[in-house]
């Protein structure tokens, strides 16, 4: 099992290379000169020779990329241009805000999807395989902003039971001491149920929106690889020597149709963490998303780049993680390995 | 090559059974026929809806702002008195060339780079399936949302981004399918009568994989339609007044916790029904050129 990890670890490890390549190229990128661009539109000639040294785009390519790859180690990811303030402290401040979110929509869907996928796979042509087959076709469909969007208006304007879309918790409300920056968590540890409430309240309706989101490819291959499996010669076999239903269903197949249901989670990922961006905008989300977003506005590119490289570097350790979570789940695969 | 068009008579192949073909799938599956409908309805918008709309998308007439949808104002005003019916009709021919471009450009980057790898191999193949695994490290709207920050905020550059998100996809099956046609006999009886290898692969292993590229387009075109939206609707790309489906619901958004749900609501769903059909209309197609990967 150590074995499959280093493996999985080590083959991760090109794709983190190209990720800090990218981002670099993205700045270099920037159109017209990056110096001239700080320095602002009033600024002298000399002035802009002086920021050209200071950010050392006077200096080649390879020697910035050096350079660059230098702060990153140091966890520098360069100044906000708007605020001044250290763009990886502030990543580090939102983050948990982001991962809440992202983590609670996923959860509850895949506490939807999966149950769904196997019952409709399980009960072919029932009413509720009708409901996984339109769920899945028109959930990828959806906007997710515009989801988000009609909850509001519904749970808020029209049935007033959601608080206002205004981010992580009430104004009344202080947050709770901050110990992992998960408000959920940090309420239960301060034992503040009131604080608790309030947080879960504002986060119900962003991470409905993220759930309905990731339910249709989850619910979509749960089912598939159910089906494929429930066909197959094994649980044919299991039927035949006359095991209960239930224990055919989750012992025999619900364990190997997982495995395709686990890979899917890697794509999931991807679009849930673009997603994310979007909810965090509509529901006015502190997170990293709304970080981005803001800068992209103000043209302050040090966020935008922090915030890309902060995403693709998540999204790499995910499926690193899904692949190792994988090898727990088939022990074909650490054979090989 | 020349023989696939030139045989109508004969029912097992060529044109005339194709549409036969997809005559059968579109009676049968009801669904692709809706689908294949709205896709009319929507070029039809596209190629002339600055003509037919009631009222100048642009022209705005504070006195009629925030109207509830009305007999006068199909799907009402917005907080500038602007027609939201004109505005939703004439937002699908910017939205539906966004998403064409884009489509049509990681064809030609993504297919034609695939096509390569899959059929040369060796150092073609590794560059190839390096560069696309290095998109495939990002999540995909983060990426765009990266490049279209990096390269400018204009129109083209959400084109462009929105195909290099779609790279890693075309290029992986392109190659995939370029890859297992590199030996059929066919192209060794093109390369024995003396073609080229850059003549095999563009008339004779291109041609082949076609079909399946097309179905891929027309699936890809709805997440065009999604991904762009989403930069515009997070302030990239396409700037007010011009009308935009994402851009629209971003505008109403604000009028949605005091109650005008219209302004936001009738944009979001062209966009869900452009989405919506494109992605039954990518099923439809493949059950008609690729039945064997019927769902």
């Amino acid at each position: 099992m150590l074995h499959l990890i280093l493996k999985r670890t080590a083959l991760a490890i090109p794709s983190l290379i190209g990720v800090v390549i990218v981002t670099f190229l993205l700045t270099r990128a920037l159109p017209g000169d990056p110096a001239a661009y700080f320095a602002g539109p009033a600024a002298s000639k000399e002035a802009i020779e002086q920021i050209r040294v200071a950010l050392g785009i006077d200096q080649p390519l390879i020697v910035q990329f050096g350079r660059y790859v230098g702060d990153l180690a140091r966890g520098d990811l360069g100044n906000s241009l708007s605020t001044g303030l250290p763009v990886a402290t502030e990543i580090r401040t939102r983050l948990p805000a982001s991962a809440e979110l992202t983590i609670l929509g996923l959860l509850v869907s895949i506490l939807i999807a999966v149950p769904l996928g196997i019952f409709a796979a399980t009960n072919p042509g029932s009413i509720l395989d009708h409901t996984c087959r339109i769920l899945t076709t028109a959930g990828v469909s959806l906007p997710v902003f515009f989801t988000g969007l009609i909850l509001v208006y519904f749970f808020y304007y029209q049935l007033g039971i959601a608080p206002a879309p205004l981010g992580r918790l009430d104004i009344f409300f202080s947050p709770p001491p901050r110990v992992t920056g998960f408000f959920l968590i940090d309420s239960l540890i301060a034992r503040d149920g009131e604080v608790f409430l309030a947080s879960l309240k504002q986060l119900i309706l962003p991470a409905a929106t993220l759930a309905i989101f990731s339910l249709a490819p989850i619910a979509r291959m749960t089912r598939a690889s159910m089906l494929a499996v429930l066909g197959s010669e094994f649980v044919r076999t299991a039927r035949a020597s006359g095991l209960s239903p239930g224990t055919v269903i989750v012992t025999y197949a619900f364990r190997n149709a997982m495995l395709p249901v686990v890979t899917t989670l890697g794509m999931v990922f991807s679009f849930l963490l673009g997603a994310n961006v979007l909810v965090e905008k509509v529901f006015a989300w502190p997170g990293i998303g709304s970080f981005a977003v803001e800068a992209l506005i103000a043209s302050d590119f040090a966020p935008v780049q922090g915030f890309v490289l902060t995403m693709a570097v998540m999204y790499v350790v995910l499926n690193l993680l899904i692949d190792i979570l994988y090898g727990l789940i088939d022990p074909r695969v650490r054979i090989e390995a | 090559m020349s023989d696939t068009t030139a045989a109508p008579s004969a029912p097992t192949h060529g044109m005339g059974a194709i549409l036969r073909h997809a005559q059968y799938v579109i009676r049968e599956n009801k669904v692709t026929g809706f689908a294949f409908g709205l896709f009319v309805i929507i070029l039809l918008a596209a190629l002339f809806g600055p003509h037919i709309v009631p009222y100048d998308p642009l022209a705005s007439n504070t006195s009629a702002a925030l109207q509830a949808p009305s007999a006068r104002h199909w799907f009402g005003t917005d907080q500038l008195g602007r027609d939201v019916f004109s505005r939703v009709v004439v937002a699908t021919r910017l939205d539906f060339a966004i998403a064409i471009f884009s489509v049509v450009l990681v064809f030609l980057m993504g297919g034609l780079a695939g096509v390569a790898a899959g059929f040369f191999g060796g150092w073609t193949d590794r560059i190839v399936s390096r560069i696309a695994d290095t998109i495939m490290a990002f999540p995909l709207f983060v990426l765009a949302m990266g490049i279209v920050a990096a390269l400018g905020n204009t129109v083209e550059n959400i084109v462009l981004a929105t195909a290099i998100v779609n790279f890693p996809l075309y290029a992986r099956i392109a190659r995939a399918e370029a890859n297992v046609r590199r030996e059929a006999g066919f192209v060794q009886a093109a390369r024995l009568s003396g073609n080229g290898e850059m003549r095999i692969l563009l008339g004779h292993i291109l041609p082949n994989i076609m079909p399946i590229m097309v179905v891929q387009m027309s699936l890809t075109m709805g997440y065009a339609i999604l991904n762009a939206a989403g930069l515009s609707f997070i302030g990239l790309g396409v700037r007010p007044p011009t009308p935009e489906w994402g851009i629209m619901v971003a505008e109403g958004a604000a009028f949605m916790v005091s109650g005008e749900w219209w302004i936001a609501f009738f944009p979001g769903l062209g966009l869900m029904m452009a989405v919506f059909c494109f992605n039954l209309l990518g099923d439809g197609l493949r059950d008609i050129i690729d039945p064997q990967r019927r769902t």
